[in-house]
């Protein structure tokens, strides 16, 4: 297998042995990159003397006899959104533009001491607002099974890196889906563990009370190693949950055994039906069949709830946001426009945030604005944070009935760029069947579950707070039991 | 909290449809210094987007307590112990406009204040 085909956890394995050297690895992954990154986009900063001086030091730590972590020596592409000490950092967005961070996330600290080599940064929906990265304020980036489509959003840079082989790993973030569906649209597997089992610290805040980092792989071993690297308590973070990491890698190796026997799968009535791609729903009806031929016991459940958390999303997540973007003043750091001595302050506030924000962060900075308003906040926001509450009941009362829930990731394989960006509603039904999970701070996977016109669907595995390793386990035995989605992607033309 | 200058009443409803001066006046509060053309476009796009999300309105929760945030801990507090903050230099590195080892910003105050 080559270098840039081998799973992650190979990778790691050869470089220990000495069978290859870290800084050959990484060296293949920026060749990899340099061909195929003009056509995908998935980068919007390469950082290629970080990688080689980063793997070179996995090397020496080897020659010199330590031990190395289980992942020491395999490249990572690394979100946007995550702050890295001294590489550029934009979430996205022309108000961060050249901005160089002077300190380092709590998850960039825990993969560069993990061993990890971060080739670089990967391009985003600006401050994570969207589906599809064609919010990006620098381009959109490219589905790598093909190039005239969406790879999900907003991650879409990580998940498109990932499928074409520039990283075996990635790091994403999941407000609403960030994660999950940009996974199930490009055939590569994304986890979006429990609310607070990932430090937020160094995240560029989007929406605080939804806001999770989280791994990306090609296998769900892969992604369990990282989240392992990751996930833990931080005392920088006050919503870090003081409780030991789930056991999510021996979950992983455990459910490669391909048995379900005594497990609970219960399939969400309102994650499917009127709305879905007929495709999208027979890939799904064949993985929960899947599922029951690994000796799962199949179960329908009805959280009535679920169907309003799209309109709950789209107003807790654009309140958070109006508060949290308001720190883009044009005085600490990024963009200022107007500072000619004519303008006061706060036109320099308002001017310079005009043209940093693309229409989309607009757009959600005002609706959250609005909702936050005097006279409508019972209605709007108050209201939204009470169907929360019940969307959390309705999980809690699944979870009595079912070890973990099952749904399409998304309604869709990915769509065309360009094809929804003029209607906001269109591009927000992405979120449909990932929202609940994230309004509830549940853990939820998305694996490969087939092709639907030549395009991978996504089979989400959800499970109760802090039982991540249920997800890990199920999508494991599911994954051991078919035909790898990947094998099937078209080489990419160079 | 500021309030909106609209006879809207203070419900969530499908109806609820942002005017121009709506929207210029939201743009005021969110410090968004909105195009005229802008000020169309979103009238339109957030009259529909609130007339969807007012889909929230359907639920009877009267009673039902609001959850703010998934993980119920409150009060996290850390040792009150001095500890490293990071160089003045590092920081200001990253400003838009220093002097003086300070954030410089354009005037606040105008000569009639």
């Amino acid at each position: 297998m080559s270098l840039i085909r081998s799973s992650a956890a190979e990778l790691a394995a050869r470089i220990a042995a000495g069978d290859v050297t870290a800084v050959e690895v990484a060296q293949a992954h920026l060749d990899r990159i340099d061909a195929v990154d003009p056509s995908v986009k998935a980068f919007l900063h390469v950082d290629a003397d970080g990688a080689l001086s980063a793997a070179k030091a996995v090397d020496d730590t080897r020659a010199a006899g330590e031990r190395l972590g289980a992942l020491a020596g395999v490249p990572l592409a690394m979100k946007d959104v995550v702050v890295t000490k001294g590489l550029p950092t934009t979430a996205g967005s022309k108000i961060l533009e050249g901005w160089r961070p002077p300190y380092d996330a709590t998850i960039t600290t825990r993969i560069k001491d993990a061993g990890i080599v971060m080739l670089g940064k990967t391009n985003m929906d600006e401050f994570a607002m969207g589906s599809s990265t064609e919010n990006s304020a620098y381009h959109p980036t490219h589905n790598p099974w093909d190039l005239s489509r969406i790879p999900g959003g907003s991650s879409g840079g990580s998940s498109a890196a990932v499928a074409a082989f520039e990283a075996p790993l990635s790091i994403g973030t999941d407000t609403g889906g960030s994660i999950r569906q940009p996974a199930a649209v490009t055939g590569i597997v994304g986890h979006k563990p429990t609310y607070g089992a990932v430090s937020r610290y160094g995240l560029i805040a989007f929406s605080s009370s939804l806001d999770q980092a989280g791994p990306f792989g090609r296998t769900v071993l892969d992604t369990a190693l990282l989240h392992e690297v990751i996930a833990g308590y931080d005392p920088c973070d006050s919503t870090s949950i003081p409780a030991p990491v789930a056991p999510v890698v021996e979950a992983a190796r455990d459910g490669a055994r391909g048995d379900l026997r005594g497990v609970r799968v219960g399939v969400v009535r309102e994650l499917s039906g009127d709305g879905y791609q007929a495709g999208v729903l027979a890939a799904y009806d064949a993985a929960v069949a899947q599922l029951r031929g690994l000796g799962a016991e199949v179960v329908e459940v009805s959280c009535p709830h679920f169907t309003y958390a799209l309109a709950a999303y789209y107003l807790i997540a654009p309140s958070e946001c109006s508060s949290n973007l308001a720190r883009f003043d044009a005085v600490r750091y990024g963009l200022r426009v107007g500072d000619d001595g004519q303008h006061s302050l706060e036109e320099v506030m308002s001017l310079t945030r005009e043209v940093g924000f693309g229409p989309e962060v607009k757009r959600r900075i005002m609706i959250g604005t609005y909702a936050l308003s005097a006279g409508y906040y019972d209605a709007y926001y108050g209201q939204a944070q009470k169907v929360r509450t019940l969307i959390a009941q309705d999980f809690a009362a699944a979870f009595e009935k079912a070890d973990v829930l099952v749904s399409p990731t998304s309604p869709f394989v990915a769509f065309g760029i360009g094809e929804r960006v003029a209607d906001p509603m269109a591009m927000y039904i992405n979120d449909l069947c990932t929202l609940p999970a994230s309004l509830a701070g549940t853990p939820a996977i998305s694996v490969p579950c087939g092709l639907s016109e030549g395009l991978p669907v996504g089979l989400q595995i959800m499970a109760p707070t802090l039982a991540d390793e249920r997800c890990y386990r199920v999508a494991a035995a599911y994954e051991a039991a078919v035909t790898p989605v990947l094998a099937s992607i078209p080489e990419l033309t160079v | 909290m500021s309030d909106i200058p609209t006879a809207a009443p203070p419900a969530a409803t499908a109806e609820s449809r942002l005017s121009r001066a709506d929207v210029a006046h939201l743009a005021q509060l969110a410090r968004l210094a909105v195009t005229d053309e802008e000020l169309n476009l979103f009238a339109e796009q957030l009259s529909v987007i609130l007339g969807a999300v007012a889909q929230v309105s359907e639920v009877a929760a009267a009673d039902i307590p609001p959850t703010t945030h998934a993980v119920p801990l409150t009060n996290v507090l850390r040792a009150d112990v001095v500890v490293a903050s990071l160089e003045r230099e590092a920081v200001l590195a990253g400003a838009p406009s220093v002097e003086d080892d300070k954030f410089r910003v354009p005037k606040i105050l105008t000569e009639e204040a």
